[in-house]
């Protein structure tokens, strides 16, 4: 904020001095020129985006003549071995599974609780019992997402997992799952919170007035007038457990395996990235590009999903006045 | 529980105007009423056990060796003697760097849209464009931080190519930028502009039309209006939404381990140029490796970073309490 004012105050005249038209059509000019490159800075960011994972992605697939690699091996190959074995392979769906095996732990942890959650505090929980949970909630959302990894990996795992079944290893994808799961419950829960409480009175009023219970109120009524807006807090969610790395990256192992088994080991995408990125690889090989593919899977996969909340939100949004 | 079954309209309601229905059916939409409330506090108690777990677990691992030695230690290879000076110094260096360039230019972007474009198809185009980056995860955010700033997309080859002042000194400046604080910070803006964006946003759209219009029917201009009127009026809750994008800032790990691996660094940072690490990236060291003294420290260490969160999130709230007046 400083820096806004200190650069933009030259522009304004002193409070109560009377200034020529003409400055003032001027002044306003200039800061309109301002405000204006900042919007079109995010703008810029997205197209640098694009543009280098692009640039990146194509120079993996023809660095090396290497007949293992193709776009079409990458999108549909099984087997990701990168820097093990005598033989590479980049095949991107073990990775690809992975991601979505976690993802889909934290989905089915975190979307049913949050939206009840959110129900409970939209027309259930009294004002005092409500800013209470609001503030857990907040303290939730503001953890950083390591410290959910380190839980996983100390507490989840030895605690938790270890004691059900012989069949969880240091490093499983139930874990890290849900730490992600943890992670994401909080933004669930206050996006459809946020959704609930738009929908208006009236609508409430109508339904008990017609003898409909609470419970009828909630689920028959207020959730699908809402729907749109828990849908898109849903995709939300889900687009943050996808691009989600330190707590995979410390708690769901280091092997690329294609399988839906929660106490196998995974790697997702992110977490391969970690791994590039750590060193393993030299940079502007063959290895170190492919961390480049990767995330431009990733980032299609995670603009789709946003772009479908987008959509969903504009098109099946249910205006009340 | 028994308090909301009690309220009243719920039981009688159902009772009075149903009174023709089949009584098995609101028995049954009792108890499903009934059961939902069940689950409704089910779940809710586990949002409070995972983050009671969380804090109990952690603080049992670390409190007993955090010190004020923990804190002014440099990294070590021993975990007895290991301490978070570096990374320490390193989160406050790269989140202020971060600060500086992702308030004005994330505030800048809100008042634009808010206050000065009118609605057309660039705007809109900038707005589904701002929702799609809170939606690109932040490793990507690393990779445009490594290619953009670091390595300034390769210009000037393996060497700098312009280096000013003594590497030491506070004045030293490079290009491209190496993976210094000063690239670490314009990453970490990458990854909230759009959180700073979008808080400021609803912070601008709170503020009364009428205050603008009394504004402008006196002869004011738009920039006239929005920085003596709209902007003062909107000022608490956009430093809310600022806190909450900083914390998040702090707390970012993914982009900053793309941006310069983890290094072991073995001094504060002087100037931009200088190399550093963060409290989430020493956090993640300690706690991949396997012997449990190092897990102790991660402890310790996260019990620093929850203590400088909670102290952004105390500040966020005295704002809101004290600051923040109804505007009418």
């Amino acid at each position: 904020m400083s820096a806004m004012a200190s650069s933009t105050s030259p522009l304004l005249p002193s409070r109560g001095r009377p200034r020529s038209r003409a400055g003032r059509v001027w002044s306003e000019r200039v800061v309109r020129g301002v405000l204006l490159a900042c919007a079109v800075f995010s703008v810029v960011t997205t197209f640098a985006i694009i543009a280098v994972l692009a640039r990146e992605t194509f120079r993996f697939f023809t660095i090396s003549d290497s007949p293992n690699i193709s776009v079409w091996k990458f999108i549909t190959g099984t087997e990701w071995s990168p820097l093990l074995g005598a033989e590479q392979h980049f095949g991107v769906l073990p990775l690809v599974s992975g991601t979505l095996l976690i993802t889909g732990i934290a989905a089915v942890f975190a979307l049913p609780i949050g939206l009840v959650t959110a129900i409970y505090l939209s027309e259930y929980a009294r004002p005092r019992v409500r800013s209470v949970l609001k503030s857990v909630l907040e303290v939730l959302a503001g953890v950083p997402t390591v410290v959910y990894g380190f839980f996983a990996l100390t507490f989840i795992t030895p605690n938790l997992l270890q004691p059900l079944s012989e069949a969880f290893g240091t490093y499983n994808a139930l874990s890290a799952g849900l730490a992600v799961g943890f992670m994401i419950l909080p933004i669930v829960c206050s996006l459809s919170e946020d959704a609930l409480r738009a929908v208006p009175q009236s609508l409430r009023d109508g339904a008990n007035a017609l003898g409909a219970t609470k419970f009828d109120v909630s689920v028959k009524v207020v959730v699908p007038a809402a729907l749109s807006g828990v849908i898109a807090s849903f995709l939300l969610a889900m687009t943050r457990a996808i691009g989600e790395t330190m707590i995979v990256a410390l708690a769901a192992g280091g092997l690329a395996q294609l399988t839906m088994n929660p106490a196998a080991q995974v790697q997702t995408m992110t977490a391969y990235m970690v791994q590039i990125f750590l060193g393993d690889a030299p940079a502007g090989g063959v290895e170190y590009q492919s961390s480049y593919a990767v995330a431009f899977v990733l980032f299609v996969l995670t603009l789709g999903m946003t772009l479908t909340g987008a959509w969903i939100l504009r098109r099946y949004r249910e205006a009340y006045e | 529980m028994s308090g909301l079954a009690m309220q009243p309209g719920v039981p009688q309601g159902p009772a009075a105007v149903m009174a023709s229905a089949p009584s098995v059916s609101r028995r049954r939409r009792l108890i499903s009423n009934r059961l939902f409330l069940a689950a409704c506090l089910l779940s809710t108690t586990v949002a409070i056990a995972v983050l009671a777990t969380l804090l109990a677990s952690i603080f049992i691992d670390g409190w007993g060796s955090l010190s004020w030695d923990f804190l002014s230690r440099f990294a070590s290879r021993k975990p007895a003697e290991a301490g978070i000076k570096a990374p320490l110094w390193g989160s406050i260096w790269v989140c202020g760097i971060c600060g500086l360039f992702a308030l004005p230019i994330g505030i800048g972007t809100a008042l634009y849209l808010e206050e000065f474009a009118s609605r057309n198809r660039f705007t809109e185009f900038v707005r589904l464009n701002i929702t799609n980056l809170s939606g690109v995860p932040s490793i990507v955010y690393g990779i445009i931080g490594l290619t953009a700033f670091a390595r300034m997309f390769g210009v000037g080859g393996q060497g700098n190519l312009v280096s000013l002042g003594d590497p030491d000194s506070i004045w030293h400046i490079q290009l491209p930028f190496g993976s210094g604080v000063l690239a670490g910070g314009l990453t970490l803006m990458l990854v909230v502009l759009p959180i700073v964006i979008v808080a400021s946003v609803e912070a601008l759209r709170a503020v009364p039309p009428s205050i603008r219009a009394g504004s402008l029917a006196l002869g004011g201009t738009t920039w006239q209006t929005t920085w003596r009127l709209v902007l003062p009026g909107a000022l608490p809750t956009m430093m809310t939404g600022a806190i909450l994008a900083m914390s998040r800032a702090i707390g970012e790990a993914a982009p900053l381990l793309v941006l310069g691996g983890f290094l072991l660094v073995f001094r504060t940072p002087v100037n931009l140029m200088s190399d550093f690490t963060v409290l989430p990236l020493q956090i993640f060291n300690w706690a991949s490796r396997p012997q449990e003294s190092f897990h102790a420290i991660a402890a310790s260490a996260i019990i620093v970073q929850l203590g400088l969160l909670l102290a952004f999130n105390a500040v966020a709230i005295f704002i809101r309490a004290k600051l923040q007046r109804p505007l009418q």
